[in-house]
Formats: structure tokens, sequence, C-alpha cells
């Protein structure tokens, strides 16, 4: 919480010197979260499979499958069989990484990598044969998907509670046009009105992710598998059975992820291609949030900010804006290294920082490209500073067979 | 003695022949059930590639697949993952574009040229990632991901509108690319090597000269691998980092070596195309990085092996085409095909791996019974 005070009041600060309201409007809050889902979803399928000891780069096919999968359910049956059917077709996915991994001992990024470049292929073929024969539908593209419903927290923004419509606080709060209180409460509004279902699903399974793995017995021996097998083998534990159900779990969040990418949350169709590297942005949550669910919603937040910025940032100002928030980040982190007496670390960081600087003040816009590839640059800069503090499963990666021990 | 080597042989060829034969069987079923005939399908593919024209196309389309399966090859082989094989040609490809095209040369020398700028620039990039993983302890994996997208939604967006050619807007008001490049770097085409085998080739179709390239990467791959000490260092430090360390052979060093020559094989990857073209289009071929990745895998990252495959996906691809003028099945089933193939492919040589892990262990228990004079 105090994390969050605080860089809303940096953004805030940094929107007064560009003339810009965008960074803590409510339009980009909702957007930041819609953009967030799917990435989160698809770090916290890896924190499954790699929980397991397997590590699934295979995400990105999955995500494919689920796009496909959902749209078509959405489609034929409504917005929830979507979704649910949606984590079927990831789901699937993570079953074959599975069978290869586990039972084959395949090499875990060989196996992600051919299921990557097999999903295409697969959703590709199903839409030349179903697709196509749809109103609207192409060999890339569906008709229009139905959603889920929507939900307005009551008192907090107003919602209905049994068909009395409740006082809107932090929207009474936002109209004030307070500096720093009314940007923080019109961003806290946006997280809570008008809400997909679909969203808020995914942002409870944060916690229940965290609740199975860490206060379960299933939790406990998926973890074993993951940093000791072959201790987890001598207390009886069958390995090879919590590493399946760890990765088809993780298929199926990631198919969850892709199903709601096409729901109509993000995209409304399913159109060929638009996972968008989304898949490899939630692997690169997965260790930005250390293998921890709580971490995996902070850096999926924190991706799919920009795009949320992004969206409706025609001019460039706000995406301008960003460029002198990664240099008031990269000035923390020059802090933290000076602090830490880690030389390189400040050096590295005030170099770029000063680039970002310098780039803020030569110019007043930035070009469009640059708000698209920004997650990606945030999450290279993160592993560059920070990647020798993570601790991945011990035994994340490697090959397990049963009777070795 | 022969036995055992055709056994060993057999055992070699297992996996991938199992792999085609599975990946057959499972889209015959595929076409089955989506109501086409497997087998028309199947003659349509076969009779279409045994066509001149046909044979050339194919090995344009794995001339690239090729280039991009060694590059991919030559970091497994170092134990490394160089997932960014996509990002490094493209980047490749429009700054030799961009540059080849400011240049006025001779024409071997702007041929030369621009190979050099697309693998310095391929092999720049890829070293990077390499500098990061053994200063800053950054998985390649990870860091090459992220370098993809850099390029292909960043720096290849924003400089094809900086460098677009002036003034040249298609007729749907489309960017059509880069500046051309002057005739004299452009390979030409070796329709005329082929002729001295076959007949004429018709359609207008041309061999690219790449190929030559291609098969000289491969040559030079598997002698710089398999006899000179350096690529004896490179393999035994990616199969045993800390062993190899002792011997004299820093483990960083190998790291960064060997993503950077990955990358300069990788620059050569969009060159096919742009030897041909000229220019670097709004929409350049893509996907031969990860589809490289696959080819390098089914092959074994052996020279030979990554020919063999590139020219089984470049038969699968070219085969689409025909399926979808002849109306025998949908073209998408070579996808279908495709994603098997690799699949069976690295899970039949996992099972290949294991059996002859199994007769070694077997064979060197009966040599131990037998006792030591029988053993040599």
């Amino acid at each position: 919480m105090i994390y969050a005070a605080v860089g809303v009041l940096v953004l805030t600060v940094v929107q007064g010197f560009d003339d810009t309201e965008r960074l803590t409007a409510v339009t980009s809050s909702q957007a930041m979260l819609r953009w967030a889902v799917p990435i989160m979803l698809a770090g916290l399928g890896g924190l499954f499979s790699e929980r397991a000891g397997v590590v699934n780069i295979g995400l990105e096919g999955m995500l494919i499958l689920g796009t496909w999968f959902g749209a078509w359910g959405a489609i034929n049956y409504g917005g929830w069989a979507g979704l649910l059917i949606g984590m079927l077709g990831g789901g699937l996915g993570g079953l074959i990484h599975a069978v290869a991994t586990v039972s084959f001992g395949v090499d875990h990024i060989i196996s992600g990598v051919a299921i990557n470049v097999t999903a295409p292929g697969v959703t590709r073929f199903l839409s030349s044969e179903i697709l196509t024969n749809y109103d609207g539908g192409s060999i890339t593209q569906s008709p229009r998907t139905p959603g889920v419903g929507r939900f307005t927290f009551p008192f907090l923004a107003g919602g209905d509670l049994f068909g009395w419509t409740t006082p809107d606080i932090l929207g009474w709060f936002t109209d004030k046009d307070w500096f720093f209180v009314s940007d923080f409460t019109g961003l806290a509004r946006g997280l809570v009105s008008q809400l997909s279902l679909a969203t808020m699903i995914a942002f409870a399974l944060v916690p229940a992710s965290a609740w199975l793995i860490w206060r379960t017995r299933f939790g406990l021996r998926l973890r074993i598998c993951g940093e000791h097998p072959v201790g987890g083998e001598t207390q009886g534990i069958n390995i090879y059975l919590y590493k399946y159900l760890g990765v088809v779990i993780s298929g199926a969040l990631a198919g969850l992820g892709g199903a709601f990418i096409a729901s109509p949350e993000l995209s409304g169709i399913y159109l060929e291609g638009q996972t968008n590297g989304r898949g490899f942005i939630g692997l690169a949550a997965l260790i930005f949030g250390n293998w921890r669910p709580g971490g995996i919603m902070a850096g999926a937040l924190l991706f799919g900010y920009p795009f949320g910025v992004g969206l409706r940032d025609l001019d460039g100002s706000a995406s301008h804006a960003l460029l002198l928030v990664n240099t008031i980040a990269l000035a923390a982190v020059l802090a933290w290294a000076l602090y830490r007496r880690r030389r390189i670390d400040a050096g590295l960081a005030a170099g770029l920082g000063l680039g970002a600087a310098v780039w803020y003040f030569m110019s007043t816009t930035v070009p469009d490209w640059w708000i698209s590839i920004l997650p990606f640059v945030i999450v290279l800069v993160v592993l560059v500073f920070f990647s020798q503090r993570l601790r991945m499963p011990r035994a994340d990666g490697l090959p397990y067979r049963k009777g070795e021990a | 003695m022969t036995e055992r080597l055709t056994h060993r042989l057999m055992l070699a060829s297992a996996a991938p022949v199992a792999a085609v034969v599975i990946a057959v069987v499972l889209s015959s079923i595929v076409l089955l059930i989506s109501g086409s005939n497997p087998l028309a399908a199947y003659a349509d593919m076969v009779q279409h590639a045994s066509k001149l024209e046909t044979q050339v196309d194919i090995l344009n389309r794995a001339t690239p697949l090729y280039l991009s399966g060694v590059a991919a090859a030559i970091g497994f082989r170092m134990n490394l993952f160089n997932i960014g094989v996509e990002g490094q040609y493209l980047l490749a490809f429009i700054v030799a574009a961009h540059l080849g095209a400011q240049v006025e040369l001779a024409s071997v020398l702007h041929v030369a040229f621009i190979l050099v700028v697309a693998m310095a620039v391929g092999g720049a990039f890829s070293g990077a990632a390499g500098v990061l993983k053994v200063t800053r302890g950054v998985n390649e994996v990870i860091s090459t991901i992220m370098l993809n997208a850099v390029v292909i939604s960043g720096l290849a967006a924003w400089w094809i509108v900086e460098w677009q050619a002036g003034g040249e807007i298609s007729a749907t008001g489309g960017r059509v690319g880069t500046e051309p490049i002057a005739e004299s770097g452009l390979l030409p085409d070796i329709n005329s090597w082929l002729e001295v085998f076959t007949r004429e080739v018709g359609l207008g179709k041309k061999l690219t000269g790449m190929m030559l390239v291609a098969v000289a990467v491969g040559v030079v791959y598997h002698v710089i691998l398999n006899r000179t000490v350096f690529g004896f260092d490179l393999r035994s430090s990616g199969a045993n980092p800390t062993a190899s360390h002792v011997g004299g052979v820093s483990p960083k060093r190998m790291v960064v070596i060997a993503m950077t020559l990955s990358g300069m094989v990788a620059g050569l990857v969009g060159m096919t195309e742009l030897m041909n073209t000229g220019y670097y289009p709004s929409n350049p071929i893509s996907l031969l990085g990860f589809t490289g990745i696959a080819v390098a895998l089914l092959g074994r990252n052996h020279p030979a092996g990554v020919a063999v495959a590139a020219l089984i996906f470049g038969f699968l691809d070219v085969s689409s085409g025909i399926l979808q003028i002849s109306g025998a099945a949908s073209r998408e089933i070579v996808e279908i095909m495709k994603g098997v193939i690799i699949l069976t492919a690295v899970i039949a040589y996992e099972v290949v791996r294991r059996i002859r892990e199994r007769e070694e262990a077997a064979a060197a228990a009966a040599a131990m019974a037998a006792g030591p004079a029988e053993a040599s």
C-alpha cells in the first residue's frame, strides 16, 4: 500500500510537468488491470509449473490455445463457457508439455519451444476448419465473442446493493480535484468500478494460489518436486503425479489468460497473433516476482501499466512523461546501489538514468513504438540489477527420473 | 563390428524416421476427421515436389531455415538457448538493407559489405545477451526473448519509418520498405549452376545465391566444431563448464563467443530475401528464427542433420501452396505436421538416448564381468 501510494505520488508530480492527465486517469488504471490479467495468469501458470520443477517456456503457446478455444467456447456456449473451454485448451497444451518433460525427460526449454511453434499451427488449422464457417469469421479471426458480467463495488465506487445505489465515495474525492488525493482515488476508483467478473476471478486467484501452494498438503508436495524431488520420493510422494498436476494447472491458467484476451475485456474476438508475446512477459513477471504470487501480480501490473497508458495516448505526451518516471526509478536504484556500495550497479543506474533524463528533456513526445517495448525494457533493466537476488526453485528445470535416489 | 555399426546407425536414424512416420499417421487422422482424403493430399504434395521448379522453391525456403537452424545449433552446442535468432535476423536485415543502399561499391565488395554488416549486427546483438549473462547473471532465454520484442515492436518499427524509401507509397497506401540496394549489391541467382545437372528452370524461378553461403556456413561450422581446438573447448565447456574451466577454458568467455557466433549466423538469415529483393519490406518474412530452433532440434545440431531438417520444413512449407490450389486438404495441415514432427522428434531422441545409455551400461557390465583381459 505504501509502495502504491509513493508510486502514485511520483506519477502525479510527473504528469504536472508534462501537462497530461493520462498517467492517473481512471481509464489508465482500468486498462492497466485488463492488460495485466493475461500476463498475471500466465505468470501464475508458470508458478505452478516451476514450483513443480518444470520450466514452462511454452506458456505463450498455451496462451494461444486459450485464445482460440476461449473464443470458440464463448461463441458457441456463452462467456463463462468460453473461459472454461479456454482453460481446457491451455490445459491440453500443459498436458503435452508434461508428457514430454516428465514422462520422457525431454529438455524443458526444447519441449516448450516445440509447443510454442506448434500451437499457432494448431489454431490456424482449427480456424481454417471451423471459424471460416462462421458469419464474420475467417482463417485469422473469429466473430465477436460474448463476455461475462461486470460488477461495481458498493460504497467505494457507488455500485448497486440490492437495488439501492450506494454513495460513490472515491468518486466524490476524485471530483474535488485535490492534488494527489484526487489522483490516488481516481486510480483506485478505476480498480473497483465496472469490473469484469473475469478480472475479479483472476485477481482472486493470486491469494488462492498462495494459499494452495504454501498452506496445503498439495502445495507442500508440489514444492518438493521443485526443490528436492528425490527427497520427496523417499517420503513416498508420487513426484510424477504432482509434476503432471503442476504443469497441467499451469497450462489451464495460461489458457484462462488466453480466453481473457479473446473476451470483450481486451479484444472481443480471436485474432491470430493477438497474444503478442504476453506469455513471455508472464514468464518475466514470474521471475521478476521471485516465484511468488504477490510478486507476479506486482510484475504484471507494472508491465500492464505502460500498455494501459499507451492505449489512448495519441499525442505521446503520457509516454513522454513516463520517461521521467523511468528516470526517477533509476535514481532510486542508484541510491540503493550507493547505499549498498555496489559501484557497478551505481554506474549502470546513473548511466541509464542520465540517458532517460536527457531523452526526456531533449524531446516533447516519444514515438509510439517506445511504449510498446517499455515492458520488455523494464524486464531487462530489472533483471540486470536484481538477477542475483532472485531465487528460483532449486530443482527447477532439472531432469528427474524415478528410482535414482 | 559391422553388425554393431548397423545397429548404431539404426538407432541414430530411428528417431527422425519415427518422428516423420508418427507425424504422417497423426496428420492422416486429423485429415480424415476433417473430411479430407489423406492419400490424395500426400499424392499431391509428392507429385508437386517432383517438379524442378518446386525443388527450387524448396531450396530457397530451406536456405534461410538452414542458416537459422545452424545459428540455434551453435548455441545449443554450448548449452545456450538463443531464442533471439528471430530478433537478431530482423535487426541485421533492416540495418544491412539500409547501409547497403547508402554505399556504392564494386559488385563483390558491395555484397561482401552487406553480408559483413548483417553478421556484425546479429553478432553484436546476440553477444550483448551473452555479456548480460556472464556479467549480470541474466538468463539468456529471458534476455533474448525480451530483445526479440525490443527489435520487432521497437527498433524495426522505428527504423522502417525513418528509413522509408522517399515518396514511394504502394497502391494500398502501405509502406513499401527501405531504399532499394543497387544491382551491384545483390547476389545473382545460381540457376546456371543448377542447370548443369537439370533442364532449364522455368516459371521465372530463381535459385538463391545465398544457398552457397549457407553451404559454406555449414562446412565452416562442421570444421570449427569438430576439427579445431576452439571447437573442442566450446563443446567441452558446454558439456561441463566446471571441468572445462579446470582445463583452462573460461566458461564466461565461451558463452560470449558462442552467443556472438550464433548471432553472426543469425544475421545471415534475412539475407536470402534481401539479396533477392534488395530492400527491407514493411512485412518481412518472419518466424524464421523460431522455426530455426525447431530445425536445429530435428537435425540434432549436426550440420548435415540440420540441412535435412531444413529441407523437410522447406518441403512442407512449399507443399502448403499446392494443397490450397488442388483443394485436396486444408493447407494448414502442414503446420500441424511441422508441430507433430518436432514434438515426436524430441521425444523419440530422448527415448533413443535412454536405450543407448542402457545398452552401454549393459555392455560395460558385461565387459566387467568378463574380466580385464576381454575388455580390450
